[in-house]
């Protein structure tokens, strides 16, 4: 009836078991709160179901931001764990604790927190900076938000029921076959993954479709934002690389369920395919989080250094060279596995060319800046933190492209420094810059300046404490994940590193009292115009902030790059249009929530070897999404009407903010 | 005011205290430290590239500070462009640079992969010491063909000669590093990998696994000791006289299981072909000792620049057998 699973198997190591407990206690004051409330059916109804792009852009994004703090809890127990374990002293967990720890957190960082940010702010923002209504797809795109939070579920329940991997967020071949890993670990890591997976595979051909079709005439390829730009080719490189990693993880399912050889040690089974077929996600993975980030970067410099982006086509020609460069990489994540000199040579070089655009988009930046009128707001400096470290994590990663000098540093905290370097300036700075800059667009407020800016301080400071001393330590030969050492030297950076993390801690606090000050204050920073830093300059600033459900009562026809600013100059921004049409819009549907529950179901069941359960979730999956071909009744008109009464509405409330603006600007001068 | 000089000061102390506690660890960053031709030669590799790369980043930090201070709203006296959005010149400069920069660490690259290739042979008088490196869960074996000795979880070496190691891994993936020699290379079941090093002056080195491969992971590391030409001759010939004994039997006690830590012990003999017997069980379905290495696999078949990549291993390599290292046959 329930497979493997029995009672033994609910951890009872005090540790867990208090975060298993404290998650539960949670859960039940949510639903609680919810129960006393009522609130159940207005959740259901209004965002659970939704398929509105900006309501799930805002799910996305409180998902990555709960994995978050859970994937810096991992992160913090390592930091902790390395700075005692050394000699003597065990630490306070043992090495297999340790194992699953590192495992998650990677997992979690990469899958749960990047990837959900990043589709929330591509979500949020995209469909209103190209003057469309909503994606392509809008149950599709419900349907990849539960992908996602299912994967995440999986990833939740390994905590209180069994046990997580311990072969890395990367999985190591054949250590994660059966023969090595019998335990259910490496099962919920591959499921939660392939579950996640097929969730973004269907968000990057959302994107792809909704960027190439949907754009406002006049929008031509090159006069798109930049934000828009970095999204379509990261789009791109999720629909060519993500079905690489679901079809090796079902190699890899093959292996452990169906007893095959794909991965395995002995009868013709080759570890290294593993290596070549992850990475060959795995790396275009890298750029898929931190294109995106480039294209927030390009978008608020651009705004607050009051001033046209700096070399347009540069950029965009740069971003399109780093698409195409992230495919022929991959190998450089192994040089070590005495590939011929040839081969390594190929890849070291192909992986340092992709520094000149990156360099070259750098500079672009800098000279937005040049000339300009900078406003530093939260946003703004996340741009600037990033700048200063982003180049930093760029330098090793060079050095790392050249293969005698990555025998060096390759598997050592040297590695970890560096694409921690990469990844949460070059990606976490710039989702964090983005969620500052688009809030007000989201939610009709802006945040609190003052905590927004405490919180990149506690990032940057800390990254910098927390970070840096692993590279001195890589190059004194510590490698990575290491539960326990004996070598003193080793110490005093790893005690900087935990004190760096807990500055980070802080950062991440005062995220959360930046939160929760700006909704209690929300009166005073209400964006009555739309255009919430008064710099607008691309589409998405056109419409009202919160957009009304349809976006753009009239579709605008663009003229040029920053079409927005172009309009401002004209005088015709804020013109109220003399007609309204009725707007078709698609409606709310239920399939998405239940189709992540069946999901859920189905890779517990899958690591549990509950059979009959996985049988039916899947039969259930697939009779679900047949039905959904037979559900006709799925769009909705809003009268013309009604879209007046919401317009006038808001020109009204945009003529007291002018008004206010005359009042506010003369009182500056 | 007061505060913001306040703060300044803060700056500048915590800088300097950062700065004196980054460089208080280069004595020790062994990386830099090294005691043979190769890692010395990766370690200069490092420096030169990141001196080259400093041209592109230094800018970076001098720009941000001074277009920040510079062009800040408050500064109306700066001159303010906002249509000024594309410079021919700038556009060339900014590609160039980084063009060039990469040119020349591709060429760097290029030279620098073939004459630190693992598996070529270091040019010296001396023939070189043959060790065959066997990773187990989770301890190191070092067997020495040629003197019939064998170690385990410490590794004697000859100072001043170069020693060409073959690599194996009894179980899982591994990596074989000792940081003040040279790079590492990774060992695979049923594939030889090589490396070869040299220690210039006789000295006791830090060697580990480093490549993650299960609990024990950890505790893989070893001592490398180099020894003095008559030291080394001395310690030989006390290895022989050891008690100890690398029988089918031991091999399988050390492999069998999983164990952390196996105390250090020299062996006076060791079975025939043990390492090609630690292979052999997951290359027989295809039968063993034809196929080429790993090496060779991804070698270009025509390939006289690198003729030992061709010569040197015709046999082990290609996974295959039936089960893991505990049933595995010792004689077939």
């Amino acid at each position: 009836m329930f497979g493997k699973l029995k009672f033994t198997d609910i951890p009872t190591d005090p540790l867990i078991l208090s975060v298993v407990i404290g998650m539960i206690v949670g859960a039940v004051a949510i639903i609680a709160a919810l129960t006393y409330f009522k609130k159940w059916g207005y959740l259901w109804k209004e965002w659970l179901t939704s398929v509105d792009h900006k309501k799930i852009g805002i799910m996305y994004i409180i998902f990555a931001v709960v994995m978050l703090l859970r994937g810096f809890a991992d992160g913090i127990m390592m930091r902790t764990q390395q700075a005692m374990a050394l000699g003597a002293n065990q630490g306070y967990m043992d090495a297999h604790h340790f194992d699953q720890i590192f495992s998650a957190h990677g997992t979690i960082m990469i899958i749960f927190v990047a990837m959900p940010f990043m589709f929330g702010l591509m979500n949020l923002v995209i469909p209103q900076q190209i003057g469309a209504r909503d994606v392509a797809f809008p149950l599709l795109n419900s349907i990849s938000l539960w992908f996602t939070i299912a994967g995440g579920g999986l990833m939740m329940i390994s905590l209180a029921i069994g046990e997580f991997s311990n072969t890395g967020w990367t999985g190591l071949a054949p250590l994660f076959e059966k023969e090595f890993n019998p335990g259910v670990g490496v099962d919920y890591w591959m499921w939660a993954f392939q579950i996640a997976g097929i969730g973004s595979t269907l968000g990057g051909v959302n994107f792809f479709t909704t960027i190439i079709k949907m754009r406002a005439p006049g929008m031509k390829l090159m006069k798109m934002p930049l934000f828009t730009w970095t999204s379509l080719t990261a789009n791109v490189l999720i629909i060519i690389s993500f079905p690489v990693i679901t079809a090796a993880l079902f190699l890899l399912t093959m292996d452990r369920y169906l007893g095959m050889h794909i991965f395995t040690n002995e009868l013709g089974g080759n570890m290294m395919l593993w290596n070549n077929l992850f990475w060959m996600w795995g790396h275009p993975e890298v750029y898929i989080v931190v294109l995106p980030a480039f294209g927030v970067f390009s978008e608020v410099v651009a705004t607050f250094s009051r001033k046209r982006i700096f070399g347009y086509k540069s950029l965009v020609y740069a971003t399109a060279v780093i698409m195409i460069l992230s495919f022929i990489v991959w190998l450089h994540h192994f040089f070590t596995m005495a590939n011929n000199p040839n081969v390594n040579i190929f890849f070291g070089i192909t992986t340092m060319m992709i520094a000149i655009p990156t360099g070259v988009k750098v500079y672009d930046w800098l000279f937005t800046m040049y000339r300009g009128r900078i406003v530093f707001t939260t946003p703004m400096y996340w741009t600037l933190g990033f700048l200063v470290l982003f180049v930093l994590g760029g330098m090793t990663g060079v050095l790392m492209a050249i293969p005698p000098a990555d025998f060096m540093v390759h598997n050592s905290l040297f590695l970890i420094a560096h694409f921690h370097n990469v990844l949460i300036p070059g990606a976490l700075f710039g989702y964090l810059a983005g969620f500052n800059y688009w809030f007000p667009k989201a939610f009709g407020f802006r945040l609190n300046e003052r905590w927004g800016k405490l919180s990149f301080w506690g990032w940057a400071v800390g990254f910098f404490l927390a970070f840096m001393p692993l590279y001195v330590a890589g190059f004194m030969g510590m490698p990575r994940r290491m539960a326990h050492y004996n070598n003193p030297e080793w110490q005093p950076y790893l005690i900087v590193a935990t004190v760096g993390t807990l500055i980070i801690g802080f950062g991440i606090f005062a995220m959360l009292v930046q939160l929760f000050l700006s909704v209690k204050n929300r009166k005073k920073n209400r964006d009555l115009t739309g255009d919430a830093w008064g710099y607008g300059r691309t589409l998405e600033w056109h419409t009202a902030s919160p957009a009304a459900d349809y976006n753009f009562a009239i579709i605008p026809h663009v003229k040029e790059i920053d079409d927005f600013a172009r309009m401002k100059a004209d005088g015709t921004a804020f013109k109220q249009p003399e007609k309204y049409y009725p707007i078709v819009m698609p409606k709310n549907k239920p399939y998405g929530p239940i189709i992540g529950a069946l999901a859920i179901a189905f890779g517990f069941a899958m690591v549990w070897y509950i059979w009959w359960l996985a049988v039916a979730s899947l039969l259930a999956i697939i009779a679900t999404v047949i039905f959904i071909g037979f559900d006709n009744d799925n769009e909705y008109v809003i009268p013309a009407g009604e879209v007046k009464r919401i317009e006038d509405e808001r020109f009204e409330i945009m003529s007291v903010a002018s008004d206010q603006n005359i009042i506010n600007e003369k009182e500056e001068k | 005011m007061i505060r913001k000089k306040y703060l300044k000061n803060l700056f500048k102390g915590v800088g300097f205290l950062g700065l004196a506690f980054l460089l208080s660890g280069c004595e020790k960053m062994i990386v830099f430290n090294s005691k043979g031709p190769i890692g010395q030669q990766q370690a200069q590799l490092i420096i030169v590239a990141f001196a080259l790369m400093l041209i592109v980043v230094i800018p970076v930090f001098v720009m941000v500070i001074l277009f920040s201070r510079r062009y800040r709203a408050s500064n109306k006296k700066a001159n303010y462009q906002p249509d000024w959005h594309d410079s021919h010149k700038v556009e060339w400069v900014i590609w160039s640079i980084p063009v060039a920069i990469i040119i020349v660490l591709a060429t760097l690259t290029w030279k620098y992969t073939h004459a630190l290739d693992p598996y070529k042979p270091i040019k010296s008088d001396k023939e070189a010491l043959q060790v065959e490196v066997i990773s187990t869960d989770w301890n190191w074996l070092f067997v020495y063909p040629d003197e019939n000795v064998a170690t385990i979880n410490e590794l004697v070496i000859e100072s001043g000669r170069p020693v060409r190691f073959k690599l194996t891994s009894a179980t899982v993936m591994t990596s074989f590093f000792i940081p003040q020699l040279g790079g590492q290379i990774y060992a695979m079941a049923g594939m030889q990998t090589q490396l070869n090093l040299l220690a210039d002056e006789p000295g006791v080195y830090h060697g580990q696994n480093i490549e993650y491969s299960g609990t024990g992971y950890h505790t893989m590391h070893f001592n490398v000791i180099a020894k003095s030409p008559e030291d080394f001759a001395a310690w030989i010939q006390q290895a022989k006289q050891s008690p100890e004994a690398l029988s089918t039997e031991r091999y399988q006690e050390i492999s069998g299981k999983q164990i952390e830590n196996y105390p250090i012990t020299t062996f006076s003999s060791v079975v025939p072909n043990l390492f090609h017997d630690v292979m052999a069980p997951y290359m027989e379905w295809m039968g063993h000792g034809t196929m080429p290495s790993s090496h060779d696999n991804m070698h270009a078949p025509d390939h006289s620049g690198h003729e030992m990549h061709n010569n040197e291993h015709a046999g082990h390599d290609m996974p295959e057998h039936e089960m893991a290292t505990d049933t595995m046959k010792m004689n077939h």
